[in-house]
């Protein structure tokens, strides 16, 4: 028997990578600074993202959003309400959105006319880690009714973040939740990051969120 | 979990890179994989049976090298980390954002047995 060893060293995600590589020079060259929001399921991303998406309306922003779910366009229908186009990508059973369902749904969509593109991702805290959509920025969202060690619970997720929001800050008080206790560990798990503090109901900490988009939009899309 | 996704693009991957060698067969995969890479290697290795069955894989055995965080502290250089629960220099105690090493999910190799293609081409 003959054997050979073959070296090949290659990404198991290639694929998905060399796709991602292709979205992100299209978003680079539209200017569209583009977001993946990731949380569990419940966290409040659209809700979040709703409040996010009719604020840059208002601003005079041109918005857009492609959102991910096993079934069903509820979130779509729901978003649409902020008058921004969306697109509902239901991914009937599969846990992540990859970067060759964002190209097939952004078909027909021409990304110099928007400024910020918003992809809401499955909500899961596992596998849209390793999934690269070719954003800019990847936004964890973590809610004050899931306990303050989720980041440490998930650090594969939290650590590959740009950005992380804690949502529902409005009920923090009558579920106990330890804020120092959250930022600590976020921290922790992805030192340096920046930490919104905010709730879409009330409209909390929103302004500092919009203005960190617009500064990031400003930078990165230069 | 997308496991079972990850073994078929190792699946297509390694089968593509076979094919160069004709009748080859593979006797050994082996990857690299980082400890933030999202990976369950016991998850891989439980699907590895089935999803090579009827492939050129079919037999051949998956060696799994994990590979710990590496971060970049400014004081004492490039450090390994024990887990992901914290990322303090193990040295000095300070939070470090400058990630080295971890993300990996590559495949480093394959063995492949070509006694079978010098018969078959005989």
């Amino acid at each position: 028997m003959t054997t050979r060893i073959v070296e090949l060293r290659r990404g198991i995600l290639k694929k998905n990578d060399e796709l991602a590589a292709g979205l992100r020079d299209r978003y680079t060259g539209a200017g569209v600074l583009v977001l993946n929001l990731v949380s569990s399921p419940g966290t409040g991303k659209t809700a979040f993202l709703e409040r996010t998406l009719t604020e840059l309306r208002k601003r005079g922003a041109r918005v857009a959003a492609l959102v991910g779910d096993l079934e069903t366009d509820n979130d779509a229908r729901r978003l649409a309400s902020s008058g921004a186009p969306v697109r509902q990508i239901n991914t009937h059973g599969i846990c992540h959105l990859d970067a060759e369902m964002i190209t097939k749904h952004l078909d027909g969509w021409e990304l110099a006319d928007l400024d910020y593109l918003f992809i809401e991702n499955v909500g899961n805290l596992v596998c849209p880690s390793s999934y690269d959509l070719g954003e800019k920025i990847r936004v964890a969202l973590l809610s004050v009714t899931e306990g303050e060690d989720k980041p440490l619970k998930y650090p594969t997720l939290f650590n590959s973040a740009d950005a992380a929001v804690i949502t529902k800050m409005d009920i923090a008080e009558p579920c106990g939740f330890d804020r120092e206790l959250a930022l600590r560990n976020i921290n922790e798990i992805r030192p340096g990051i920046r930490i919104f503090e905010t709730s879409a109901k009330t409209g909390a900490g929103m302004e500092e969120w919009l203005e960190y988009l617009a500064e990031e939009r400003a930078e990165r899309t230069r | 979990m997308h496991e079972l996704s990850i073994v078929a693009s190792i699946v297509d991957t390694v089968t593509e890179s076979a094919a160069a060698y004709e009748g080859a067969r593979v006797l050994e995969v082996r990857l690299r994989v980082g400890a933030l890479a999202s990976v369950v290697v016991e998850s891989l290795e439980f699907c590895w049976g089935i999803a090579t069955e009827g492939t050129p894989l079919a037999g051949a055995k998956l060696v799994v090298k994990t590979l710990p965080v590496v971060m970049h502290c400014a004081t004492c250089g490039d450090v390994e980390l024990e887990g992901v629960q914290s990322f303090r220099c193990p040295t000095c105690g300070v939070l470090c954002g400058d990630l080295r090493q971890g993300r990996e999910l590559e495949i480093e190799s394959i063995e492949i047995d070509e006694m079978d293609q010098v018969e078959e081409t005989a």
